[in-house]
């Protein structure tokens, strides 16, 4: 048993162990003052099967705990001659089911080596970016103490192309460092007539304790059940996961025989375990699936987050985020100008939130009209306007179960217009030149309109420009107002779709749309004031537009993507 | 370290503390009412000892304190103003018993809520940090309010505040980047919706770092917002993940607020001259309503953590 730290805690494991008939050595971190290895040493006096075992620095990563098992474990198998497997534990390993359970295991399986042994292909769990290098370099730098030297001395290697070779035989394995070995095994490690030959070698490899008896067990023994009988989970850098009372129905669960590491404070989990044997039960096998899932999502939590969540522990750099925004979302120009019950209308077909003009330079017009939405963002402009982007990424994950849309216009303000601009997760469906639309219908002269047309032209054009950017990456669909009316039952199925996939219903006939008599004349005089509307397409004049005329279909070709 | 001569020691009982213990920092003025709860509170959070400053208090709140067995006491007239809120005050007592003692810095009204502070000890996040390396912790600052008007339900003196105000708004908080001491502030919330809509940029600032693994050369540069050196204000990841994080729930919203908010104002001592007080009073009168339909009923933190205003990060 390797100990270094909260003796209270040991002394309780060491008599436990002790207690169910195995002897124990306990090998004392270096580190530790002499007075406290004393009291120590006194507290488990009284125990006559427990020794203790000279002592190392057992420092993360580096030799001194490799050193430390190995005499240890030489004591041991000298001292018990008839002992058969040798369980290496620490301090902080709490046993979940009786003892006896554990040695009726082994009893069924003496030949069995358990330890977790795999080849460096096959792991992911690396620390540093090193993988196969920790078996190529030489680490004579402890990584947390010598940060810096351990750093330039890697990187030197790897300048100099500096090559360590390996000893002949070994194929490096990894694996985690609590094992559980035969006398057998155990001993033809420690007598290997190489040993000297390897022990060099391993002394400057990268973390020994995960390499060192799982590369050698490979030369000596006859079965391996590649896994460890402590369960213990690790984080993103390499620390183990701890355990608390909070975990005791899932350490339970697990069936695992030891578990590692529990919090020294966890009194819940003290009491509760080793849980006592229970008569006439099958003996189940261990199986850690549900413990795993935890704290993989622990990690993934760590390293990837929640996508669109901007909290003060997470707050990505804008554009290294793939999406900005929890959820796809849809953006739509110019319909509500042709359309004009657009919202309520896809809301009763489709089920989406379909807002209004969220960035309307008066209010914000969220679905439903109130004055607050969801999550309790408000209506006022100057707030939305302080931090747009934001208002943004909250509205979409404050309902990040449901799909949302809303209008842009070039009447909007346009602070997010990159951002719709760049976020994935944004479809943004334009029908260009339809403000023109709302200006005809205003019932006001070419002449009045005519600078507010030039301006809203401008701006609509600025947003396609970004659009047509290379920096762009969401989803775009750009018509003209002209190409829109040839077809607009297409065009709003493709919407549909795109919303809620395959569960759009098939349109039959469009939505009620404006009266367009008068429209392309509307047009042409603008055109005769000197303001050319090119982002309307092309309408003959004198073309009285009956929008609510059936016309034939036509192909559906108008995306852009 | 001239602030130190403000300070009168009421009662001093740091000889009783030991090497883990976990501490906190208070500076308070006339809250008899929010004391014992609040010690209550954090005792069962696991709280070792408390390190009180009394701002001249007049309302018997001193000498409760003064008589519990895990609190320190210090006494001063000196304006909370002039000494930065109270952070000159605190950091002189955490230069002097703090150092290597994880330290939580807190208001009366502050509530402090972790991942798993409902099954693990403070102690415990305390000993995970310091295995993670991680010597700052970030939390919102969450204003929680009643349903209502404020006066309509009294608080009554050791009653759990939330209770009462039960509610909060969730996702409407912005995120802006300091960039010169790299702490992110956080704005947003009731008082933003209700009080700073037409003038956002002065909305109070919600990111705070109250737990601290205190070393003598750090110190709170605004209240509890941001510290130096400013490695500390790194509370959060910029590359995607989840640090772990938690929450303040700020009980200011229950009803000793009314009298106290015309006070304050009139000492214009708190924070920018209490603009934050006196746009209040301009608009609201003494008794706001911040509750909407939006408005979230508190659960525990676990809620708190889908709703992603805190974080478990890589803690399980």
């Amino acid at each position: 048993m390797l100990v270094h730290t909260a003796f209270d805690r040991a002394e309780q494991m060491i008599r436990h162990w002790s207690d169910a008939g195995c002897p124990v050595v306990v090998h004392v971190d270096r580190n530790v003052g002499q007075a406290t290895y004393d009291a120590f040493v006194a507290a488990v006096a009284d125990l006559a099967t427990v020794s203790f075992s000279p002592r190392f620095r057992g420092e993360w990563g580096m030799w001194g705990l490799i050193a430390a098992s190995q005499a240890a474990s030489r004591q041991l198998l000298a001292q018990f001659p008839d002992i058969r497997h040798v369980y290496l534990a620490s301090g902080a390993c709490l046993p979940l089911r009786p003892v006896a359970e554990l040695q009726a295991y082994l009893d069924a399986r003496p030949d069995t080596d358990f330890i977790e042994s795999v080849t460096t292909g096959d792991v992911q769990w690396t620390i540093g970016g090193l993988d196969s290098e920790r078996f190529t370099l030489r680490f004579p730098f402890s990584w947390k103490r010598q940060r810096r030297l351990f750093d330039v001395f890697v990187l030197l290697q790897q300048t100099l192309r500096l090559r360590r070779r390996l000893p002949k035989g070994i194929v490096p394995h990894l694996g985690s460092q609590w094992w559980c070995l035969t006398r057998r095994t155990l001993t033809a490690i420690l007598d290997d007539p190489r040993r000297v030959e390897f022990d060099r070698y391993f002394r400057q490899v990268w973390i020994p304790d995960e390499c060192y008896y799982q590369t050698l067990v490979r030369l000596h023994a006859r079965h391996i059940e590649s896994r460890s009988l402590t369960l213990a989970k690790f984080d993103f850098q390499g620390k183990p996961h701890i355990f608390y009372d909070d975990h005791a129905e899932l350490l339970a669960r697990s069936a695992c025989f030891v578990a590692r590491k529990v919090w020294p404070r966890a009194d819940g989990l003290y009491a509760r375990f080793p849980r006592p044997p229970v008569e006439d039960q099958a003996q189940p096998e261990p199986h850690t699936g549900t413990i795993d899932r935890i704290f993989a999502q622990a990690v993934d939590r760590r390293t990837n987050g929640r996508r669109g969540l901007y909290m003060q522990s997470r707050f990505p750099f804008m554009d290294r985020e793939n999406g900005f925004t929890a959820m796809p979302y849809s953006v739509l120009q110019g319909f509500d100008d042709i359309i004009p019950d657009l919202a309520d209308w896809l809301t009763a077909q489709t089920r989406v939130i379909a807002h209004g003009h969220l960035f309307a330079p008066d209010r914000v017009y969220f679905a439903g009209g109130g004055t607050t939405y969801q999550g309790g963002l408000s209506d006022n402009a100057r707030l939305r306007d302080y931090n747009a982007k934001m208002f943004l990424t909250n509205l979409i994950w404050n309902a990040r179960d449901q799909h949302q849309c809303f209008q842009f216009g070039p009447s909007d303000n346009q602070p997010i217009k990159w951002m719709l601009t760049k976020d994935t997760q944004a479809s943004v469906w334009v029908v260009t030149g339809a403000w023109a639309v709302s200006l005809f219908r205003s019932g006001r002269s070419a002449s009045d309109v005519r600078s507010e047309a030039a301006r809203l032209q401008q701006v609509e054009n600025r947003f396609l420009n970004a659009l047509r950017s290379p920096e762009a990456r969401s989803r775009r669909h750009i018509m003209t107002l002209a190409e829109f009316l040839e077809s607009p039952i297409d065009v709003l199925q493709g919407i549909m779709d795109d919303m809620v996939g395959h569960r759009a219903a098939t349109l039959k006939k469009p939505p009620a749309m404006v009266d367009l008599d008068g429209f392309a004349q509307f047009l042409q005089d603008l055109k005769n004031q000197g303001m050319h509307p090119y982002l309307a397409g092309e309408f003959a004049a004198g073309d009285a537009m009956q929008t609510s005329r059936p016309r034939p279909r036509k192909p559906y070709v108008i995306a852009k993507k | 370290m001239l602030k130190a001569r403000e300070l009168r020691a009421v009662q001093n009982r740091t000889g009783k503390i030991r090497q883990d213990d976990v501490l906190l920092f208070c500076t308070f003025r006339n809250e008899d009412q929010r004391l014992p709860y609040f010690l209550q509170y954090y005792r069962d959070l696991g709280v070792d000892h408390f390190l009180m400053v009394d701002n001249d208090s007049d309302d018997g709140g001193q000498d409760f304190a003064a008589g519990q067995p895990d609190v320190s006491l210090w006494h001063t007239k000196a304006g909370y103003g002039a000494s930065r809120y109270g952070v000159d005050w605190l950091t002189y007592l955490q230069d002097t018993y703090a150092h290597d003692h994880w330290a939580l810095t807190v208001d009366v009204d502050e509530f402090f809520v972790y991942p798993f502070c409902d099954t693990r000890p403070i102690r415990a996040l305390a000993d995970w940090l310091d295995a993670s390396q991680v010597r700052s912790f970030g939390a919102l600052l969450l204003d929680m309010y009643p349903k209502g008007p404020v006066s309509a339900q009294p608080y009554l003196r050791g009653d759990d505040p939330f209770k009462i105000a039960a509610w909060f708004d969730t996702g409407n908080y912005v995120i802006n980047r300091n960039g010169l001491l790299r702490n992110l502030w956080i704005q947003g919330g009731p008082r933003a919706r209700m009080f700073f809509a037409n003038k956002p940029r002065q909305a109070p600032a919600l990111n705070k770092i109250p737990f601290v693994k205190w070393q003598r050369a750090y110190a709170y540069v605004s209240s509890t917002h941001m510290m130096l050196p400013r490695g500390l204000n790194l509370v959060y990841d910029q590359n995607g993940g989840e640090k772990t994080s938690g929450v303040l729930l700020h009980a200011k919203f229950i009803d000793t607020f009314s009298a106290r908010a015309s006070q304050e104002a009139a000492r214009a001592e708190h924070y920018a001259s209490g603009r934050e007080y006196k746009s209040y009073e301009a608009r609201h009168g003494a008794d706001p309503d911040f509750w909407c339909e939006w408005s979230e009923r508190y659960v525990n933190w676990r809620q708190l953590e889908g709703l992603g205003l805190m974080s478990k990060g890589n803690w399980a």
